[in-house]
């Protein structure tokens, strides 16, 4: 089998307060994969991502990214490996114009104007914005800022992109297409939500996280057609939707 | 983000200190302060008093002294300051070990030290001791014009929002590999401020036209006006008004 992408091993931490989030979190994706996170609220999703690139340092446990172990000393190189986009895009946008946000991480990573210049253009047009570059981010639309937010982490040209709750806030449309970004793009995703019809759309396979360890590992569309399993991890389907026509049309 | 949220001063606790009402306390802390400044800096055994009167209530009030003591660094600048001024200063020198100061600026220094340490502990301990709402609503009561004391509410009330908003764009930012090392970064730093600052000017926007469209009208309705009892403003001011009663000897001794 290929090295893991991701490859975490008894990952446990608490909060400086005393409150413990993670209790041993044993987590591997492999390269190409699209692995869904799934929990409710405060099951320690969001602290998960935080270790992928060292924000959060693990109490106990290590994390592994394509090999390299997240430690003090390579930080930037897991920070250009790991690409975080967080769930509001205003935390990540800050800089005047799109063109130089995307531009600040390749800019991070000490590359020549030029190459800059090449990879704000190709992420801004893999997200569809580029014709975007020049604007403010605070004129454009919620959907178009997440895009934005996407494209500034795909210019770091990373090997797993870690989207967290990609889908929040969005309208229909904008959330179709958000999908079929992310289904074109063919990186390595690690996406971290509680909107299960779209971990079922875009990951084959999701993981369950509940109470700080991974309760359930399997493919998407067994684990959503498990009604005890989501009643006890606190998941419920939409009203209405019913994963197990979707799966049967589809074989 | 699960980063946990409380108070940056505030230390919770049931002390005499604690439960006296919050306007009392401010009075208090005017008085004590107003004392410390007015007295001349050459009477020395004057601000021991002080000092003395200040511990005694820090120990009334439960805080403990390691809290009050590391709120107390944002004295630092200003102490900085005060041991540059025997150098500085100019006038008659006097020798101090291997280097000759000048006596103005030791006095100078002096001074600062004294009034400055004096007003941010009982700064600080009024602080740690009242929640900073009834802080405002002390203002509310002390007739602070209203403009002002909603504009104290409202920094209390989006403080922490504002403060939880720049960690998560530090959090982002580092996440893209950044850290501020050096004067290279700073433009980086500024955006963030002005994106900030844009934000927080929108935000404002939107809780003005939420608050206009709730019938505002100009005045914030604070839960019940605080009251106190004359036992009350007796224990908050006895220890300032010894103070004052020292500020004023020390003035009749001098002259």
């Amino acid at each position: 089998m290929s090295t893991p992408v991701l490859d975490l091993r008894g990952v446990a931490f608490a909060y400086p307060d005393g409150h413990q989030a993670l209790f041993g979190v044993d987590l591997h994706v492999h390269p190409g994969e699209r692995v869904a996170l799934l929990g409710p609220n405060g099951a320690g999703k969001t602290t998960l991502v935080l270790h992928l690139n060292g924000i959060l340092t693990a109490g106990a446990g290590s994390v592994t990214i394509s090999g390299l172990p997240v430690t003090k000393d390579n930080l930037l190189e897991i920070r250009r490996r790991v690409g975080i986009v967080f769930q509001d895009p205003d935390d990540q946008l800050f800089m005047p114009t799109v063109r130089e946000d995307v531009a600040f991480g390749p800019a991070n990573l000490g590359l020549a104007r030029e190459a800059i210049d090449e990879r704000v253009e190709s992420a801004l047009r893999s997200v569809g914005m580029l014709d975007f570059a020049d604007r403010p981010p605070h004129h454009l639309s919620f959907g178009q800022r997440r895009r934005v937010a996407v494209a500034t982490v795909l210019a770091m040209e990373p090997e797993i992109l870690v989207l967290d709750e990609p889908s929040s806030n969005l309208d229909p449309a904008s959330r179709r297409e958000l999908a079929e970004i992310i289904t074109a793009l063919g990186v390595t995703v690690l996406m971290v939500t509680h909107d299960l019809p779209y971990a079922l759309q875009l990951c084959e396979r999701s993981v369950v996280l509940s109470d700080g360890v991974i309760a359930a590992d399997g493919a998407t569309a067994d684990l959503l057609t498990d009604a005890e399993l989501l009643a006890r991890h606190r998941l419920e389907l939409p009203y209405g939707f019913d994963p197990s026509v979707l799966v049967r049309s589809e074989r | 983000m699960g980063a946990g949220h409380g108070h940056y001063l505030h230390y919770h606790g049931h002390s005499p200190v604690h439960r006296l009402p919050a306007h009392t306390k401010l009075v208090a802390l005017l008085v004590f302060v107003g004392a410390v400044v007015a007295t001349p800096r050459t009477a020395v055994w004057a601000f021991a008093g002080y000092a003395a009167l200040l511990l005694l209530a820090m120990a009334r009030s439960g805080v403990p002294a390691a809290y009050l003591a590391k709120r107390m660094v944002v004295e630092v600048p200003f102490l900085v300051f005060a041991l540059l001024m025997p150098f500085v200063a100019t006038g008659p020198r006097v020798e101090v070990g291997p280097l000759r100061l000048s006596e103005a600026g030791l006095w100078g220094a002096w001074a600062l030290l004294a009034k400055g340490t004096l007003g941010v502990g009982a700064s600080v301990l009024l602080g740690s001791s009242t929640e900073p709402r009834d802080l405002v609503r002390a203002l509310d009561r002390l007739r602070l014009p209203q403009p002002l004391v909603q504009i104290a509410s409202f920094m209390v009330r989006y403080l922490e929002v504002v403060l939880g908003e720049l960690d998560r764009m530090r959090v982002a930012r580092a996440s893209r590999g950044f850290t501020a090392r050096s004067v290279r970064h700073w433009p980086v730093l500024a955006a963030t401020i002005g994106a900030l600052f844009i934000r927080s000017y929108e935000r404002g926007e939107r809780v003005h036209l939420a608050m206009l469209s709730r019938g505002y009208a100009g005045r914030l309705p604070f839960a019940a006006e605080l009251t106190a009892t004359r036992v009350q403003w007796v224990r908050a001011l006895a220890l300032p008004l010894i103070a004052a009663a020292g500020c004023v000897a020390a003035w009749m001794m001098a002259s």
